[in-house]
């Protein structure tokens, strides 16, 4: 009865909602199918409808991956300072960090999914059905990191909201563990991601040991900013209460991490340009152009502009807690970060390639459009979790037996 | 163990339905698309099983191509370790090597146009930075004055990175030092190249265009096999030819005898006394990939 109850509230919720809400998933769906017609035609011509060759063998897709592989690392991390300064819904925090990270974890395996030739042989992959190649083969460390940190983030904020459904106290024996494990476990996958570049020798610029580090850095940098925005929306729209003392916090913090991520950029710099070996070719590549080639040349820049401008909006006290600076910052640092840990991490790793040649890659119709799509889904899911955790946690929807006839739900248009 | 394998099987079956939906387009759904979809890693099937997987393939290139293939799977011989001997003194760039592979080993001719072997021009005073190396040279006649050439091809590295970091060891190195790929078992992820410091792997990004009447029928299960969209591939040296006793095409075909070949293990092979008596070096040795392929100056 009660299960039937939820069930068909929850599709209330889904299904009815205010005009914005519908134009909004109106739009994502649209774009989600417009990807799916790319993706069809992709599994039918095979990869050659992108712009990836032998010498540029990953592109836009596995930059993509690996931003939000940040994402999904970073919205956890949000927990701790989160708990350290006492943010007050501390409880909404960790189940929308966690959600937002289930999401982002979601869409960077598909991600990798439309990067795989042959889809079709997905399954083996899977340990004991498959031939999972661990542990000899990173990549298959990363399927088995992700796949377990997407459980982890959505066991614990299903658990929470199930628990304030039926209108108990989530367990903190339960919950606090599994919490703090995801915090190392949000480091891992990133660690492991980074060493999936860093360990290949015949790719120097990924051959450093900055990498690993300097992943983490921007991540730091990427996750919270976009927790800026959406705690910001979710406060309009869904009536969340946070308040801008918690924003400003997050915003010191990714000051803070702007900083290490240029340092270490710096160091890397200095490092290849002082020695200026034939090593150096691939940052030339990107910051200078080599040989006549020069297409990532302005993105990069503009990425440096971008996190240079964020990072000193962030670091000075008037700007940072001023909401209109601090949304264009966060907005620079989202789109800075992607280009320089997408395009910017990937592409020039195969410039020149192993016997010097140049090929020159920018992303195509296709890869856009399927890139689009996967950000689209991303965001359609994550606006589910949310329609649905924020009314359960606000209370508003609970267990039939806690409905008091006064209790009038926020959302109008919800009750049929 | 009879018991393992039909719960594999079972296994399988089940997940077979479970991504039945995510495989979309690319399956059919008749019994010989089911068997290749369930087609176990080459190493883990019986002979059995083997004979099956041939005899589906042949049917399948035979309605392909119009031509009966003959697949072996022969294994690597004891006692045997393949190496290559490549003569910097006497290359003349003529791509030679190049086309009698694409040829030998039924590589996609066009769109795309795949190839093993790349024969790269460098200025004469440099070698080991390849950063000014020249592709796609294209002159009336070879040799240049002021000029060298150096054909690369796969390594065969004895301790190869690119079977490394292969998440589902789809490719490995067969004991006779030979780096092979299961074409039927590779996903395509393209990892592979990422590692390889040689440029000495190549992808299928689309269906392989070989015309029927240009196709080779003796084939090697993990060699010159027609391949299919979305794989990677690479040289073998030749595997169904070295494993019968044959010179690997590209040795036969060069004019300039730039090209030797042989077994490692053998103290009186030609391989082994050019390693001996030439002073030989091999490519990017500071990788430790310790390739089996030594390049050599005569004169
Ligand atoms: S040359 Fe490349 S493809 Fe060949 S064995 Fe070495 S790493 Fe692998
Ligand atoms: S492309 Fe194929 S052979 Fe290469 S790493 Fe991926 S699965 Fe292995």
């Amino acid at each position: 009865m009660e299960a039937w109850r939820f069930f068909k509230k929850t599709v209330n919720m889904v299904f009815i909602g205010t005009k914005a809400y519908y134009l909004w998933c109106a739009f994502l769906l649209t774009v989600i199918g417009v990807a799916v017609i790319f993706y069809v035609q992709q599994l039918n011509a095979g990869l050659i409808v992108t712009q990836m060759r032998d010498q540029v063998s990953w592109g836009l897709y596995i930059g993509n991956f690996t931003y939000l592989v940040g994402v999904a690392a970073a919205a956890v991390l949000l927990v701790i300072p989160a708990y350290i300064y006492h943010f007050d819904p501390i409880k909404e925090i960790v189940v929308l960090g966690e959600l937002l990270a289930a999401s982002a974890i979601i869409m960077a395996l598909m991600f990798v999914f439309v990067d795989l030739g042959r889809p079709d042989r997905f399954w083996h992959l899977i340990p004991f059905i498959g031939s999972l190649s661990f542990p000899k083969s990173l990549l298959a460390w990363d399927v088995i990191v992700l796949n377990g940190y997407l459980v982890l983030n959505t066991i614990v904020p299903i658990y929470i909201l199930v628990k304030i459904y039926f209108g108990a106290e989530p367990n903190k024996k339960f919950v606090i563990p599994l919490v703090l494990l995801s915090i190392p476990w949000a480091v891992g996958i990133h660690t492991v991601t980074a060493f999936l570049y860093n360990g290949l020798a015949a790719r120097p610029f990924w051959n450093a040991s900055i990498l690993a580090p300097r992943f983490l850095a921007s991540a730091f940098c990427s996750g919270p900013a976009m927790a800026i925005i959406i705690f910001q929306i979710l406060r309009k729209t869904a009536g969340m209460k946070i308040k801008n003392e918690a924003l400003f916090k997050i915003s010191e913090l990714i000051a803070y991490s702007m900083f290490i991520n240029l340092f270490l950029l710096g160091a890397e710099l200095f490092k290849e340009y002082y020695t200026g070996t034939i090593h150096l070719a691939p940052l030339e590549y990107l910051y200078q152009g080599l040989h006549g080639h020069h297409s990532l040349v302005p993105w990069i820049w503009s990425a440096l502009f971008m996190n240079v401008t964020a990072f000193v909006i962030f670091l000075i006290p008037k700007t940072r807690e001023n909401l209109l600076t601090l949304n264009i910052g966060s907005l620079f640092i989202i789109v800075g970060v992607w280009i320089e840990k997408g395009l910017g991490l990937i592409v020039p790793g195969f410039i020149p390639d192993p016997l010097g040649e140049i090929y020159e890659y920018m992303p195509n119709i296709t890869e856009i459009s399927i890139s689009l799509g996967i950000w689209a889904f991303g965001l359609l899911i994550f606006t589910l979790f949310m329609r649905i955790a924020i009314p359960i946690q606000r209370g508003d929807f609970i267990h039939s037996r806690f409905m008091k006839p006064t209790s009038r739900p926020q959302y109008e248009r919800i009750e049929p | 163990m009879e018991n393992r394998h039909s719960r594999r099987d079972f296994i399988k079956l089940m997940s077979m339905g479970a991504l039945a939906g995510l495989s979309l387009g690319s399956l059919s759904c008749t019994k010989a698309g089911r068997e290749e979809f369930l087609q176990k890693h080459f190493h883990e099937m019986t002979e059995t099983e083997k004979k099956q997987v041939i005899r589906r393939l042949e049917e399948k290139y035979l309605k392909k191509y119009g031509k009966q293939v003959q697949i072996s799977t022969q294994p690597a011989e004891a006692g045997t370790l393949w190496g290559y001997g490549l003569d910097l003194s006497r290359c003349i760039g003529c791509r030679r090597c190049v086309y009698a592979c694409v040829k030998e080993n039924n590589q996609s001719r066009i769109h795309p146009q795949l190839q093993w072997i790349r024969v790269i021009r460098l200025k004469k005073g440099s070698l080991i930075n390849l950063e000014n190396a020249e592709h796609y040279y294209n002159p009336e006649t070879v040799p240049e004055p002021g000029f060298m050439y150096m054909p690369v091809q796969c390594q065969q590295c004895e301790n190869p990175p690119c079977v490394r970091v292969c998440p589902v060891n789809a490719t490995w190195k067969d004991p006779d030092g030979i780096v092979v790929v299961d074409y039927n078992w590779c996903i395509g992820c393209r990892y592979c190249m990422a590692a390889c410091p040689y440029k000495g792997r190549v992808f299928n990004w689309a269906e392989p265009n070989l015309p029927a009447g240009e196709l080779n029928t003796e084939v090697h299960y993990l060699g010159n096999r027609p391949r299919m969209k979305n794989v990677v591939e690479k040289c073998t040296f030749c595997i169904q030819r070295v494993r019968q006793g044959r010179y690997p095409a590209c040795v036969e075909v060069c004019p300039t005898g730039t090209r030797k070949f042989g077994n490692l293990l053998d103290p009186n092979s030609e391989i082994r006394y050019l390693i001996e008596n030439k002073r030989v070096f091999r490519l990017k040795e500071d990788f430790n990939t310790d390739p089996k392929f030594y390049y050599f100056f005569s004169a």
